[in-house]
């Protein structure tokens, strides 16, 4: 029985005048690796910025280990050993690749062993670790996103669609480096559109739509039941592919 | 729609970052960006203002002069484009800090007249050099308090930002007149750094050479802070993403104000060399100089250093030349030269990359 | 009545009240006033409802900042000022005078609009403060056209001359002067472009502006080119203006840069409109009413409080009258903070209707 790492009760997020989270219950178990699928607009995004201090809850409890963290500001969240992987990657273009790691290991400067670990899955990122970041690939852009993510050992990484527009070869690379991470202990809340990769990586799913949690339960059950997927997501696996 | 909208921290708009979305599988080799064009904008300007005024010596001298003053105007205005690039506030009150700096530095002077009157260089320079000190350090303290209780509470508001900043402005102006007095006040030159020295038929002022060299001192030490230390690091991240620098677990908040404070200083900096250049003063010196400020941080592109920099000596040396050849629109030069540039680059020179 | 209002009420019986005695009191004040001096304050009134309103077109339904709207309100008061000082003292002059300012104020809007809020709106209140200061300083400096820091004083049309007197007789006890026909012409005037406001802000086109103001971002996604939304408010905001200052010539029979182009009227223009209440153009109405009645009455009071306060230090030049800036930047950062939506948007919050 593992313990639950995060755990979001009837959590409501307003951006602006928007009512955009309507009481997400989300449980993310400790060493597992939760996906959470929904379609465009459903707030995956939203709930992920939630969880990372972005937003502020405006109702609901959010808890970390089980203290409530909600409300509490974005570093010190992070520095509760979460990390964040952006839809929009959030590189930083005028810094290189080797300034980019470097900020995101906080000790100082990163781990040669754990960088060596790294490059094995992106060799891409040791090709042009001098080079600024802003002039990468898309795919590249986004090897380095989740390699800031995991320059450190983390207790819970926030990875946000990491497959969008992303070329095969490097989604392969993506699956070994979270598989790989799992092993390690890492509990991973992935949000993700492309099912096929999902399902081949998720423990736990969680779907949702307009705001709220559809459908919680084991990625192994749903991959298996056609019609669930059809109602959940209006495609079978079969189609996806 | 809701693509565009769903995470606040995508590109607005900016086509670069849009592009990078849809990768291609295939890996180029990435080519380094070398934007060197803006930079022969100045040896074109100095090489039509020669022809156009002939004599060599005037030349050389309206350069120095120019140089001087674009100096004094970049240390005012980095602070406030770095400031705007990092936090994306606008202080329309920084024009506060170069006045209140200048008052400072003239009652550090007072008991310091014997160092001041007398014809010893090194004397003059550590009176100097005290004077400024005390100036930085009472403008980065109340650059600190200014932030505290007018910036803070209005981070993300610009229009309440412009307003309060500027009602800032007003405040600290009138306090001036409050503390030291309405009329206007004289701020010598040490002895030693008054008249100029003669290299063969060249003139150059001496208390213009001090300027280039405090000008060059903060743009080299600003450079090697921001690349070559871990809190430049910091800053330069900041100006293009301070969520994702929060999101990997560093407090800005407190960089915010560390910077702010900063570049509280270099006004205070510069509107110390400000005073000593125009030998009088009064509380609304600061508001005169920051309509040139404007202009060079706009020039520049708002947020870059660098781009100050270049902005700086561009205006400086047009204002320069052109107040020779055309004393009358020596002013709407600027506004021409500003103009101009941005119908070349809407964004300024060297516009930060903005999330 | 409403339909005067575009349907844009009050919305607190206290304010109404207040409105209706501003509107009555202006209407009646050659009447009720007869003094010179209280028909300046009322004259100066008239002017600043027009100035202030079209700023708040700006800054309070468009949501952009502007330092250049004196500039716009010299370029009245200069055009009308030396068409009269140079082709003589005709009612060519005044038209051919406001004409010509119209199209240089429109012009000018135009080109700063298009360079500074096709990028962002921030760019735009840096560019109108370098702008405007350009502009202060050229016309103090071709003192051959303009009078330099002198200004030019010149003559009016004969029929808005003190001399002049529309009938013979008095009516209700006043000699309706050339002054009082001036005094009307400048209220009528301002009662019919404030209408007009009202009228614009109630359009589909000020719903846009609103649109944009609370998150432009998604109004441009909807479809609405925000820059061109920004850019025509900006024009009419200046045209206005521009109206202002030909009028505020005509009062003065005096154009010059205290009166017209100081960047310290720029600053009471920014008190009134965020005192009276951004965005809600009654504000403008009753800022400019409440800062010019108190600008003469406050100022005599801090002098009475100074000389009162001798002896004390530092106090005396708190309150010395002229630090009475001081105050108001501290009243304008407070209005900022706590009543963002100033007395028009306390009234309305205290009582509904
Ligand atoms: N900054 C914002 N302002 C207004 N609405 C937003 C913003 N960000 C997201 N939304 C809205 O919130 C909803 C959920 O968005 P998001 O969490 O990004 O969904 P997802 O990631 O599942 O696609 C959408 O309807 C989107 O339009
Ligand atoms: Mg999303």
């Amino acid at each position: 029985m593992t313990a639950d790492l995060v755990r979001l009760e009837g959590v409501h997020t307003h951006i602006g005048q928007y009512h955009i989270l309507q009481g997400v219950d989300l449980v993310v178990p400790e060493g597992e690796l939760t996906v959470l699928l929904g379609r465009n607009g459903a707030g995956k995004t939203t709930c992920l910025r939630t969880i990372m201090g972005l937003w502020q809850p405006s109702a609901g409890r959010l808890t970390w280990r089980g203290r409530e963290i909600g409300g509490w500001a974005t570093p010190d969240i992070a520095r509760l050993g979460i990390a964040y992987v952006p839809e929009s990657m959030g590189i930083f273009a005028d810094l290189t690749v080797a300034e980019n790691m470097v900020l995101a290991a906080r000790a100082g400067r990163p781990d040669p062993r754990r960088l060596d670990w790294i490059f094995g899955f992106f060799p891409a990122l040791r090709k042009f670790w001098d080079f600024p970041a802003g002039v990468l690939s898309g795919g590249q852009k986004q090897m380095l996103s989740i390699a800031r993510a995991v320059i450190e050992p983390r207790d819970l990484i926030l990875v946000d669609e990491p497959t969008k527009g992303i070329a095969p070869a490097i989604i392969e690379a993506m699956i070994g480096a979270f598989r790989e991470l799992k092993r390690g202990g890492t509990t991973i809340l992935l949000v993700e559109q492309n099912f096929r990769f999902a399902a081949s990586l998720g423990d736990g799913v969680a779907v949702m739509d307009d705001g709220r949690i559809v459908h919680a339960g084991r990625m192994a059950d749903l991959a298996a039941d056609a019609a669930l997927q059809t109602r959940l997501l209006g495609l079978s696996l079969d189609q996806h592919q | 729609m809701s693509e565009t909208l769903s995470d606040p921290t995508a590109s607005a708009g900016s086509a670069a970052a849009s592009a990078s979305a849809s990768a291609v599988p295939v890996e180029p080799i990435p080519r380094l960006p070398h934007d060197r064009l803006p930079l022969l904008i100045l040896p074109v300007i100095a090489g039509v203002s020669f022809l156009l005024i002939g004599d060599p010596t005037t030349w050389i001298t309206l350069t120095l002069a120019g140089l001087a003053m674009g100096m004094m105007i970049f240390v005012i205005a980095s602070g406030l484009t770095l400031v705007f690039g990092l936090m994306d506030v606008l202080n329309f009150g920084h024009g506060a800090f170069i006045s209140v700096g200048a008052y400072l530095a003239m009652t550090a002077l007072i008991p310091l007249a014997g160092w001041v009157q007398v014809d010893d260089l090194a004397l003059n320079l550590a009176a100097l050099g005290i004077a400024a000190g005390v100036a930085m350090a009472g403008t980065a303290a109340l650059g600190y308090a200014f932030e505290r209780v007018i910036v803070m509470p209005v981070y993300g508001q610009h229009l309440k930002q412009i307003l309060v900043t500027m009602g800032g402005l007003i405040i600290a102006e009138q306090m001036i007149h409050v503390v030291w007095g309405g009329e206007q006040k004289s701020m010598a030159l040490p002895a030693g750094l008054r008249g100029a020295i003669l290299f063969g038929d060249v003139a150059v002022e001496k208390f213009r050479l001090v300027a280039v060299g405090v000008g060059l001192v903060v743009f080299l030490g600003m450079v090697l802070v921001l690349n070559r230390t871990r809190l430049g690091l910091l800053i330069r991240a900041g100006v293009e993403n301070v969520e994702m620098v929060e999101a990997l677990g560093y407090r800005v908040k407190r960089l915010f104000v560390m910077v702010f404070a900063a570049g509280s200083a270099l006004a205070g900096l510069g509107g110390t060399l400000w005073a000593f250049y125009r030998e009088t003063m009064t509380a609304a010196l600061g508001s005169e100089v920051m309509v040139m400020v404007f202009i060079v941080i706009i020039i520049g592109g708002l947020g870059s250093v660098g781009g100050c920099f270049l902005g700086a000596l561009l205006v400086a040396l047009t204002a320069n030349y052109v107040g020779f050849l055309a004393p009358k629109i020596a002013l709407a030069s600027n506004i021409l030269l500003m103009a101009g540039i941005l119908l070349w680059r809407p964004n300024g020179l060297y516009p930060v990359a903005k999330r | 009545m409403i339909s005067l209002l575009s349907g844009d009420r009050p919305r607190s019986a206290v304010l109404s009240v207040i409105l209706l005695a501003i509107l009555v009191v202006l209407a009646a004040a050659p009447f009720a006033f007869p003094g010179a001096q209280a028909l300046n304050t009322a004259a100066k009134i008239c002017v600043f409802v027009i100035l202030v309103a079209s700023y708040d077109l700006l800054i309070g339904y468009a949501g952009i900042v502007s330092f250049a709207h004196t500039m716009f309100y010299g370029i009245g008061g200069y055009g009308v000022g030396l068409a009269l000082y140079g082709w003589g003292a005709t009612w060519v002059s005044v038209f051919g005078g406001l004409a010509l300012a119209l199209g240089l104020g429109i012009v000018l809007a135009l080109a700063i609009g298009l360079f500074s809020l096709r990028v962002r709106a921030i760019f735009f209140a840096m560019i109108t403060l370098a702008v405007a200061s350009a502009f202060a300083i050229l016309a103090s400096q071709l003192s051959g056209f303009t009078g330099g820091e002198d200004g030019r004083s010149f003559r009016v049309p004969p029929e808005l001359r003190p001399a002049f007197k529309l009938f013979e007789e008095p009516v209700l006890g006043l000699d309706i002067t050339g002054k009082v026909l001036t005094y009307y012409i400048l209220f009528a005037t301002a009662l019919a472009l404030f209408l007009l406001a009202l009228r614009v802000v109630n359009s589909p086109f000020g719903s846009v502006l609103k649109a944009i103001r609370e998150n432009d971002f998604r109004t441009e996604a909807l479809g609405y080119r925000t820059v061109v939304f920004r850019t025509k408010v900006n024009c009419l905001a200046a045209a206005m203006a521009v109206v202002a200052g030909g009028l505020n010539a005509l009062w003065l029979r005096y154009t010059g840069p205290d009166t017209t182009l100081s960047f310290a009227i720029m600053l009471d223009i920014l008190l009134m409109v965020v005192i009276g209440g951004m965005g809600t153009l009654y504000g403008a109405v009753i800022g400019a009413t409440l800062f010019i009645v108190a600008q003469n009455y406050l100022q005599k009071l801090m002098a009475v409080g100074a000389a009162a306060t001798e002896g004390i230090p530092l106090v005396p030049h708190l309150i010395h009258p002229d630090r009475w800036l001081l105050w108001l930047g501290i009243l304008f950062v407070a209005s900022v903070y706590f009543f963002p939506t100033g007395i028009v948007g306390r009234f309305r919050k205290a009582g509904p209707h």
